[in-house]
């Protein structure tokens, strides 16, 4: 079976340690190369200190159709910084001689790493120590683009579920979707909406009728009130924009950073985990 | 309908939306279930007659369908070879095709008792059409415009303010097409209950390519039977300009199965091919990629990152192309070749001055080549150019770039 290795994953032991402890997991975004490199290590290092659970790390791109203003704008702050795919795989394998435990999953889109050739990026991207996928433009149709070659590959191709995901379509999502589900808690893009916690956790309910899959949800997921409403209900809270918006208020005019970018961004994820253990108490 | 045979070149795309390894639905899972909703509504409509007879009385009555198939005999003396003739899609009510495909896509709308309608739009041709439209029938309209392109083209988006459309400038990215395209693809991932996007070229996700082929197939249909009415046979060769390609698959699209027909794509030149990111020719200088829906030849660095493309046409200026134009090249049943701005602008001046008619700056490129190689033709060659669009829009850049005039 592809999900035969799972049970061994980072991510699993993730959420096997996480639910022990009686809580949600905290999931954090950041983007490669934001606002460059040398720093952009230097948050992604200090993020599991702070509370991080797993580690989302986007991967940018020129055209990036499914975010917000606060993930494009870091997404091209990145790039005029030079952060190519090859730098992200570079950023992983750099994070993981440090840490050997805490999962890395890449978010973004599918042109780059189709160019870069998916065979050869699953391989890299393996080797440097990434767990798993989130790529926005791949529905199922299209699962055997990416989704089942890096199944083979032993690396773990995230699904996201939307409120238009009806109940028809669900199965055929969570088809080869391994690690866990990412729901999107409200139709729109990244950082924008805030979502309806009751909705929230009814669709969170009906997702897991269908899998034993752990399930996250993200999307306009702003501070710690909001991540322990969402940790209530969901296994993990995924929290991208908030924590961009964090880090570019450090920035000067030339989109320069330091230390206080680490900073800001650590006192961030410090009260979201706070916000995600209070939840269930 | 018509009866293909096994080996038709009409029969793309397959159940999954591929041209060979082209087309597909690379889209965000929120607009899955919206894009098998428009592809079963669309599947209706194309089996229902009332469906179409509402489409056919509006081309006619409204657009002023069939549009002329014109012997340009200036044209064809001056070049002093091939029979010239122009397929005068310029003449269309809005001045361009682009109002082929929106009536159809707005009559399907209606269908889907969709009440808001978005758009991107480059030039302002396809923007609008969909506010024109968007009025005749008394929906909301939102046309989203990269702002470069909202300067560059101020009569069309005070048209569309007329007509009672929002025009939304696009600040993103590099603020041209490409980036309006993802502007209006935000939209609707977030306005999924009501909103109807109305793509306005020959590409996006599967059902778009095929949808808006099927839509454009009017302009070669009129042509082939017009041809045979003038003439007596067949064109021997059809020109036209590609950005998209809407107008191109809409001229080809009929005679791909008649062998005899040579047919000829022009795509925007630029300053020219070599120059590094100066030019929108997606077949010439890019290669196979992943964007807006689908996969298709894509203007792009070795990163994967999409470039801007440069074109004096605000219509030829995207980074991409229709699928099945990059399955045709791959086929090889159509010939790709380009045309720089240069070359464009003369062909539109020679238009206005021997034809009396001034076309936009996107068919001026088809123009260019028709130029070029219409001259080496024999006498009874028939050579057919898509005038797709009017030049109005274009008349003050036009004046800009030939300074003094």
């Amino acid at each position: 079976m592809l999900t035969g290795k799972a049970m061994t994953s980072r991510i699993d032991k993730r959420f096997a340690q996480c639910r022990a402890e009686k809580r949600a997991a905290l999931v954090t975004f950041i983007m490669a190369g934001d606002p460059d490199a040398a720093l952009s290590l230097d948050i992604l290092k200090a993020l599991p200190k702070s509370g991080a659970d797993i580690i989302e790390v986007g991967m940018p791109f020129s055209d990036p159709m499914a975010d917000g203003p606060a993930i494009q704008a870091a997404g091209l702050r990145a790039m005029r910084a030079g952060m190519t795919l090859k730098g992200v795989l570079a950023q992983v394998e750099a994070f993981r001689r440090d840490d050997a435990d805490t999962p890395i999953v890449l978010m973004g889109y599918y042109n780059p790493i189709y160019v870069y050739g998916v065979d050869r990026f699953l391989a890299d991207a393996k080797a440097a120590g990434v767990d798993g996928l989130i790529v926005v433009d791949l529905p199922p149709e299209e699962d055997v683009e990416l989704c089942l070659p890096a199944l083979r590959a032993g690396v773990s191709f995230i699904r996201l579920a939307t409120p238009t995901t009806d109940d028809r379509r669900l199965p055929a999502v969570l088809a080869n979707t391994s690690g866990f589900v990412y729901y999107v808690s409200v139709t729109g893009v990244t950082g924008q909406k805030r979502p309806d916690y009751s909705k929230v956790a009814t669709a969170v309910r009906r997702i897991k009728a269908h899998t034993d899959l752990p399930v996250a949800v993200g999307f306009g997921v702003k501070d710690a009130a909001a991540a322990a409403e969402i940790g209530a209900n969901a296994d993990a809270v995924v929290v991208g924009s908030a924590i961009i918006d964090a880090l570019a208020r450090t920035l000067d005019a030339d989109n320069r950073g330091g230390p206080a970018a680490v900073a800001a961004v650590s006192k961030l994820v410090n009260e979201l985990a706070a916000g995600v253990a209070s939840a269930r108490r | 309908m018509t009866v293909l045979a096994s080996n038709s070149l009409r029969q793309g795309p397959d159940a999954r939306g591929h041209f060979g390894i082209f087309g597909g639905r690379f889209v965000a899972e929120t607009l899955m279930p919206l894009i098998l909703s428009l592809e079963e509504a669309y599947e209706a409509a194309r089996r229902d007659p009332a469906y179409h007879a509402e489409l056919r009385g509006l081309l006619t009555h409204y657009v002023g369908r069939p549009s002329p198939l014109y012997f340009a005999e200036r044209m064809t003396e001056h070049l002093g070879g091939a029979k010239i003739y122009f397929k005068r899609e310029e003449l269309n009510h809005t001045g361009a095709h682009k109002i082929n495909n929106v009536l159809g896509q707005i009559l399907l709308a209606r269908r889907m008792g969709k009440s808001r309608i978005i758009a991107e739009t480059g030039a302002g041709q396809h923007g609008v059409a969909t506010a024109t439209a968007c009025a005749r029938f008394g929906l909301e309209c939102i046309v989203y415009m990269g702002a470069v392109d909202v300067e560059r083209q101020k009569p069309n988006v005070f048209r569309m303010n007329m007509l009672g459309a929002k025009v939304v400038p696009v600040q993103s990215g590099a603020r041209t097409l490409k980036d309006a395209m993802n502007e209006a693809l935000r939209d609707w991932v977030t306005n999924v209950d009501n909103t109807f996007y109305c793509i306005g070229t020959a590409a996006g996700p599967h059902p778009y390519p095929a949808m808006v082929r099927d839509f454009q197939c009017v302009i070669g249909d009129e042509t082939k039977q017009q041809m045979l009415e003038l003439e007596g046979r067949l064109p021997d060769s059809a020109f036209a300009c590609i950005g998209g390609g809407s107008n191109a698959i809409g001229l080809f699209h009929p005679f791909l199965d008649d062998a005899s027909v040579a047919l000829y794509g022009v795509e925007a030149a630029g300053h020219g091919l070599e120059v590094e990111n100066g030019h929108a020719a997606s077949l010439a200088g890019g290669r196979p990629g992943v964007l807006h829906g689908n996969r298709t030849y894509l203007l792009m660095d070795d990163d994967g990152q999409i470039l801007e493309g440069h074109s004096i046409s605000a219509g030829l200026d995207y980074p991409g192309i229709g699928p099945e134009h990059s399955w045709l090249k791959e086929t090889g049943r159509v010939t790709y070749l380009s045309a720089t701005d240069k070359e464009a602008l003369a062909a539109f001046q020679l238009c206005a001055r021997l034809e009396g008619i001034i076309p936009a700056l996107e068919p001026a490129h088809a123009l260019a080549r028709i130029i070029e190689i219409a001259p080496k033709m024999p006498r009874d060659h028939l050579m057919v150019l898509g005038l797709s669009g009017r030049g109005d829009k274009d008349l003050f850049q036009v004046a800009d770039h030939l300074g003094g005039m």
